[in-house]
């Protein structure tokens, strides 16, 4: 061990302007995401730049310098979503929740109604001096102006038909221009481009009255901001959508835990997740297991290209496999249907039966995942003493029972974490079940959307990204029981580790 | 070990032959059908495992080449595969050398230095390196629509997001290399000291050296780890000129437009160098793998 304390470099001025250039760049990094609106975001930075400021700047963290990059990654990358995550499963965050107040009222205010009753043709004119608008209902022309996509209000005066009108399709080219511009009427209205056709009065759908009410135009209906809810409210409590983001507190978990919903399918998929891990696990760990004591046979000839071969599933990128297997389980022209279908007339629907689809799946996680139980248990069987089986198979037991009683006593405790590690990977397998069957088939009489095999990770996934409604408030909840899952997996690894590494002697 | 009767162990042998055989058969199948599919004419065709019309259109499209059939239509390019395919190994090969540079840097501080609280952080890095990424992606969602708005650099749809993200793969990797570094004898930093050397020096000098057979194990882990990410990447970008191979391949089976054949071919490129870059460092790989790194 070397004394952290009692190593000044040799001229601190180098390090010291760097420390100083890289904090600042920080701090401006900081600083310009809280002016943008980021002021969590730019809290965090200020820290980062803060440590990184007393840590590389006195000569008394020496050691800290080490460790700082490593530590500062894991709280900015993996602590910090975490606990937002956490943090959204109390909000109402989805699509119809998505901004802030300020903005929505903006939103809001800026929506306009289309009065139908005014609603008048109107052609477009190529003029001297630009385009004039012509229309023919009232008798009026407006222009020439420029229709260069800016802003403008021109005033309608009678006038005549100009000769050179465009065609309609011409006309289609300066859409956008025309929605730009505004057309007062001799008579003190406004018209504005509603359409390929026509042009009409257009007035605010809601007036901002005061920085929390709007008033509706039409009949003068009250919406108060309410920021239980996140949105604007009337009396009658109409809802006006959309919303903004606000603290819902345990809304979400009660949605979870009360709503059949959700509930009903919520217990399938979390069972489902268990079953799914503990099926993949077993089947990898016994596939692998097996084909390593084949593998470790001394009689077994050609060992070097047999592994090599039994590895390629391992070898070939998961994405890859997932899809092209994908592919081969189609129910109408994949090869696995084809080949049953000739050999015994069956043709399985993989991907619309939930059983099958569930079987499914686990046949390619054993696929995917038994090389690496394989590459693992190799090891493990070299490190078995000859000798005890040796004892026991001079006493007359069977091979079979020399490796039930001494082989596999013997490689299970250093497996332990391992296979921990293994059930914690696929009990958020994410990239196998999104690229496989995206959760599908769906359960029947749900309120969400939620399939057969979608684990929990992917339900929760599909709520936030895959549907209109982005429910990232709910999938933040869920999240959070997922969490305590992995809480509790990740806890008895730790404890398997600590005792793996005990027997071995204390190490680590 | 214990002498058997020739006449049973030879029955052994054939069992054992005949079984892997049978085993290989079915696990290497996927593959042999791949390739029969990416020679095939059409994307709906099924047929013999030898194709009967073996064409190379899909291939052609695959390197993103238009083709030209015989009855004279031209076939273009579905997907850009090899821009995908581009993209992946920028952003793995930059995020990886990132998480090893911080790995490395950490896991020697970790196994050597005197720091105050390390037992208790590495304890909460154990814990910590079991949460995936993937199950913040709400929020990893929430971060980055935030940050695009100060910056598009920083946003979604921006590969430097999605670098950024990869790095948080760091504290699997800080425990392998630590696990190495505790294996080295202590008489050698004992020595540097004695010499005068500081501890980044030590590190620098003694310890980086050594560690080259460790390290290149974690880039080739990180490196196939981040190839293989589809949630992250699916939820960070959306256009299809900035996808990774692992998002814009999941196109090609879409329900509505099912591109088998484009999609054999393009499989076998973009996997084939992964594939065989995976074999070359298997061996290094199983030693690394054993101290609890998963791969998907």
């Amino acid at each position: 061990m070397t004394d952290a304390t009692a190593y000044p470099t040799a001229s601190p001025l180098p390090r010291l302007i760097l420390t100083a250039l890289v904090t600042s760049a920080i701090l401006f990094g900081a600083f310009y995401l809280t002016i943008s609106g980021q002021a969590v975001l730019g809290a965090i930075l200020l820290a980062v730049a803060v440590a990184a400021a007393i840590i590389f700047g006195a000569n008394r963290f020496y050691g800290a310098r080490f460790i700082f990059p490593g530590i500062a990654a894991v709280l900015v990358f993996v602590a910090f979503p975490v606990a937002y995550t956490v943090y959204l499963g109390f909000t109402n965050y989805s699509s119809f929740n998505l901004l802030t107040q300020p903005r929505v009222a903006e939103i809001l205010a800026s929506r306009r109604s289309i009065d139908p009753t005014t609603e008048t043709p109107f052609a477009l004119a190529e003029t001297e001096g630009g385009y004039t608008v012509w229309l023919p209902d009232l008798g009026l022309t407006a222009g020439p102006f420029a229709l260069d996509e800016t802003a403008e209000t021109i005033a309608a005066a009678a006038g005549s038909e100009p000769t050179t009108l465009l065609s309609r399709r011409d006309a289609l080219a300066f859409r956008s221009a025309l929605g730009q511009i505004a057309i007062t009427t001799p008579d003190g209205t406004e018209l504005r481009n509603t359409g390929l056709r026509s042009f009409a009065q257009v007035t605010p759908e809601f007036a901002q009255t005061a920085p929390d009410t709007l008033t509706r135009t039409a009949d003068g209906t009250v919406f108060t901001a309410d920021p239980s809810t996140g949105f604007f409210t009337s009396a009658e409590g109409e809802q006006l959508t959309p919303g903004w983001r606000v603290n819902i507190g345990w809304a979400n978990f009660e949605r979870v835990f009360t709503s059949d919903g959700i509930r009903a399918p919520m217990i399938t998929i979390f069972l489902w997740t268990f079953g799914f891990a503990a099926l993949s696990v077993l089947t990898t760990f016994s596939v692998g297991l097996l084909l390593a004591v084949i593998l470790q046979w001394e009689h077994l000839r050609f060992k070097a290209i047999y592994r090599i071969l039994l590895i390629l599933p391992y070898a070939v990128p998961a994405f890859i496999s997932i899809l092209v297997f994908r592919g081969l389980f189609n129910q109408n022209f994949g090869e696995i249907n084809l080949i049953l279908n000739a050999l015994f007339g069956l043709n399985p629907a993989w991907f619309t039966d939930g059983t099958l689809a569930r079987t499914m799946i686990v046949i390619v996680n054993t696929w995917l995942g038994y090389p690496y139980m394989m590459l693992l248990a190799m090891g493990f069987l070299q490190s078995v003493p000859q000798d005890h089986k040796k004892a026991a198979a001079l006493e007359g037991a069977s091979s079979l029972r020399v490796f039930f009683t001494i082989t596999l006593p013997q490689i299970i405790p250093p497996f332990l974490p391992l296979l921990i590690a293994s059930f914690a990977f696929n009990f958020n397998n994410l990239v196998l079940v999104l690229l496989l069957t995206r959760g599908l088939p769906d359960i029947p009489g749900t309120v969400i959307p939620a399939g057969e095999t979608d684990i929990l990770a992917s339900f929760t996934y599909r709520l936030a990204f895959n549907d209109s409604a982005q429910q990232f408030g709910l999938a933040g909840a869920i999240t959070l029981l997922i969490f305590l899952v992995v809480a509790v997996i990740s806890y008895a690894n730790f404890v398997a580790m600590r005792r793996a590494a005990a027997k071995r002697g204390g190490r680590t | 070990m214990i002498v058997e009767r020739p006449a049973t162990l030879r029955l052994k042998k054939i069992a054992a032959h005949g079984f892997l055989l049978c085993f290989l058969a079915l696990i290497l199948f996927p593959f042999v059908v791949v390739v029969s599919i990416s020679l095939r004419e059409g994307n709906f065709s099924t047929g013999n495992i030898i194709p009967q019309n073996p064409t190379l259109e899909h291939w052609y499209l695959a390197f993103g080449l238009d083709y030209t059939r015989a009855d004279g239509t031209v076939v273009e390019p579905p997907y850009p595969v090899l821009l995908w395919m581009w993209n992946s190994i920028k952003i793995s090969l930059i995020a990886s050398f990132g998480v090893l540079a911080v790995a490395t840097i950490s896991a020697y501080a970790f196994s050597r230095i005197r720091i105050r609280g390390k037992a208790a952080l590495l304890d909460s890095l154990f814990l910590i390196q079991m949460f995936p990424t993937t199950l913040a992606l709400v929020a990893i969602y929430a971060i980055f629509d935030g940050l695009g708005e100060a910056t598009p650099l920083l946003g979604l749809n921006s590969h430097t997001s999605l670098i950024l993200i990869y790095l948080s793969g760091v504290t699997l990797h800080i425990w392998t290399i630590k696990g190495y570094f505790d294996s080295i004898d202590t008489s050698l930093d004992k020595a540097a000291a004695i010499d005068g050397a500081t501890p980044w020096q030590t590190f620098r000098f003694i310890f980086l050296p050594l560690a080259v057979p460790i390290m290149s194990v974690v880039f080739v882990l990180a490196f196939i780890g981040m190839i293989n990410d589809y949630p992250i990447a699916s939820v960070l970008i959306r256009s299809e000129d900035q996808m990774t191979l692992a998002v814009g391949s999941r196109l090609y089976l879409n329900e509505f437009r099912y591109l088998w054949g484009d999609f054999a071919a393009a499989a076998i490129l973009s996997g084939l160098p992964i594939t065989i870059v995976f074999l070359i460092a298997q061996r290094y790989l199983v030693s690394g793998l054993s101290d609890g790194a998963v791969k998907g």
